[in-house]
């Protein structure tokens, strides 16, 4: 089966002119398969989107893209719950969704699991695909053996089964805003200073070495997850979806290149040397090789 | 009974029977493995141990609930699936689960079982909590640390199961169960393995009078002299916002503080809450025992239209410092 690029939602508080252009870039210049489009961690962003999302969607459909709505990552306060059900209501396009909340919601139509439900293992993967569930997208934390064990019990059960393989890896969500904590503002007058960190805000240790990087209620990490080495082992276990999380950097490149390695043209080590050659944040994989989720492990030549 | 269950923590059999001594209503605890989020070396129960905390509440009318609740190893189900079972056989009165697969694996083999959904699940809107409701017929959800006073009352109005909220202890600033930082850091998650900035990843570095904490690779404070060194847990460091060391370092995400909505308690009545939670399994029994009485003392005052006594545990808590956490405006 021909693997999927999917391109994940942009995750930072982008002027909505900036990701209207960015997705029309993608459109018509990104070899992906599948784009995921939605304000999935603060509810306070998306109306700024509101305006453009039609544009937007109607663009990367017209492209021939599979293009699917994301449901937010936490899911309390009444706005959030009434976004979360108009999203899922709306009924225009398959959704993904990242809490339990949009799970239930969407029990009996085809539907796609986000990399914010835990799906840990093969019993939970039953479970979902019991309920409609037709792609799940998994945690980022998870160890290889995880993925291989995952990746073959989804196939039995005709999910698709996807990993992320570029961008920050989400590390948590929270109702507090780090943004404004930072800013000495209050999450209700926080003068949406995020806008600021178009790719998170850096957090350093007190040694001044890079660790986390926030992005308004969501934290993540510094180095940027890199898994091109690993693209034939996580074939070979029968991974068929390869999520890229959008940067402020050129995402048609990392397309491009992360395409090469799917269709055997490059090797993935050469995507990586590109990749350094592209940013300066350092590339992680750690959690993939069962190590702490900062390090980085030469992955075997393949 | 009075307004609210009293749930304390046991992280072995001496601080189980002070708890029990103490007031408690119900106690939680977990097996001595990774099926839990608080496997840290030299806590929790044997099964001949179960059996007897069992033995011990059940004598003096305190109920006991399994906390269950990691999330089991893709390819290796069976401790997990063992833990549920033998929680059943062992007659605990509740088993505390976060997994979805696990919770379809209790409800099927054990319908018998009572089920509670864990903090770990962090099931924050009523949608969510309706599912696990109908699917599994969950019949009490210990609600994440992300809702204020005023959410949880309209999430009480809106489901028929019954809620459990945290009034003591630690405070993850993160919705729990969904928090990679201390894998990040060390390759070792709450989820996984059931341990949030593990001890064996810790490291004190003295640095002339000050005092460096490190987790991982990473440093996660530095004390000054006469600075009470904390433990660095990773959400509760000092870290520079903006990156390297344009800004002074500060408690980007939580202050070393802990929990108390002792002043909440009207509200939180209110607001139909049925259990109130003391966190701490990582506790000493002499720790258990002066909480859990003070929260009694306070209960059973509140019960009887007298004023709340104050708990006089500031020399206890984390830090000296309290917080009502999300349960406020504060945080928003």
């Amino acid at each position: 089966m021909k693997p999927t690029l999917t391109l994940g939602p942009v995750l930072f508080n982008w002027p909505a002119e900036r990701w209207r252009d960015f997705y029309a870039r993608i459109a018509d210049e990104a070899p992906v398969d599948a784009v995921v489009v939605g304000e999935i961690v603060c509810s306070k962003r998306a109306p700024f989107l509101a305006p453009v999302m039609d544009e937007v969607i109607a663009r990367l459909a017209a492209a021939g893209k599979e293009v699917w709505l994301a449901s937010p990552i936490l899911v309390g306060s009444d706005r959030e719950r009434t976004a979360m059900r108009d999203l899922v209501e709306s009924d225009l396009l398959p959704v993904e969704a990242n809490d339990m909340g949009a799970l239930a919601l969407l029990e009996g139509r085809r539907h796609a699991v986000g990399p914010f439900i835990n799906s840990y293992n093969e019993a939970t993967l039953a479970w979902l695909a019991g309920r409609g569930a037709v792609a799940v997208s998994l945690p980022a934390e998870l160890p290889a053996a995880s993925v291989a064990m995952m990746a073959k019990t989804g196939a039995a059960l005709g999910l698709s089964m996807e990993v992320q393989v570029f961008g920050r890896a989400p590390l948590a969500i929270s109702a507090r805003c780090y943004h404004a904590r930072a800013h000495a503002l209050h999450k209700d007058g926080c003068q949406f200073v995020c806008a600021n960190d178009p790719d998170g805000m850096p957090v350093s240790t007190v040694d001044g070495q890079p660790f986390l990087s926030v992005n308004g209620t969501q934290t993540l990490s510094h180095g940027y997850l890199a898994l091109a080495a690993e693209i034939d082992r996580l074939r070979a276990m029968g991974i068929q979806r390869f999520r890229l999380s959008p940067q402020d950097l050129d995402m048609v490149a990392v397309a491009t290149a992360f395409r090469s390695v799917l269709d055997g043209e490059r090797s993935g080590q050469d995507v990586m040397a590109e990749l350094r050659g592209m940013t300066a944040v350092p590339l992680e994989n750690g959690f993939f090789h069962n190590m702490a989720g900062a390090a980085y492990a030469d992955a075997p030549a393949a | 009974m009075g307004s609210f269950e009293l749930i304390c923590p046991a992280g072995n059999p001496a601080a189980l029977r002070a708890a029990v001594d103490a007031g408690a209503d119900a106690v939680y605890l977990g097996f001595r493995d990774e099926t839990n989020a608080r496997n840290f070396p030299g806590l929790n129960f044997s099964r001949p141990e179960l059996a007897e905390a069992i033995a011990y509440a059940h004598a003096r009318s305190v109920q006991v609930f399994v906390a269950i609740n990691t999330y089991p190893q893709a390819g290796n189900l069976a401790p997990w699936q063992r833990a549920v079972d033998d929680a059943a056989r062992l007659k605990a009165d509740a088993v505390i689960l976060a997994d979805l697969g696990l919770l379809d694996y209790a409800a099927k083999h054990h319908p018998e079982l009572r089920l509670h959904l864990s903090v770990q699940a962090s099931a924050a809107n009523a949608e969510a909590i309706r599912l696990y409701r109908e699917a599994f017929g969950v019949r009490r959800v210990v609600l994440p640390r992300v809702l204020t006073v005023p959410e949880i009352a309209r999430l009480n109005a809106e489901v028929d199961v019954e809620t459990e909220v945290f009034v003591f202890g630690g405070l993850c600033p993160m919705a729990e169960g969904r928090c990679s930082l201390s894998s990040y850091a060390t390759g070792l998650s709450p989820n996984k393995q059931g341990v949030c900035s593990p001890a064996s990843h810790v490291r004190y570095e003295p640095r002339g009078e000050a005092l460096a904490s490190r987790l991982g690779g990473f440093t996660i404070n530095v004390f000054g002299a006469g600075e009470p060194a904390g433990y660095p847990t990773l959400c509760k460091g000092r870290f520079v916002p903006g990156g390297g060391t344009s800004r002074d370092p500060a408690y980007l995400f939580e202050e070393p503080t802990s929990l108390n909505a002792l002043a909440l308690l009207p509200e939180l009545k209110a607001a139909k809450v049925c259990a109130l939670k003391i966190e701490g399994r990582q506790r000493g029994k002499a720790y258990i025992a002066a909480v859990v009485a003070a929260y009694r003392r306070a209960l059973d005052a509140f019960d009887r239209g007298l004023p709340v006594p104050a708990l006089d545990l500031e020399a206890m808590v984390e830090g000296g410092a309290q917080t009502t956490g999300a349960y406020t405006r504060a945080w928003r």
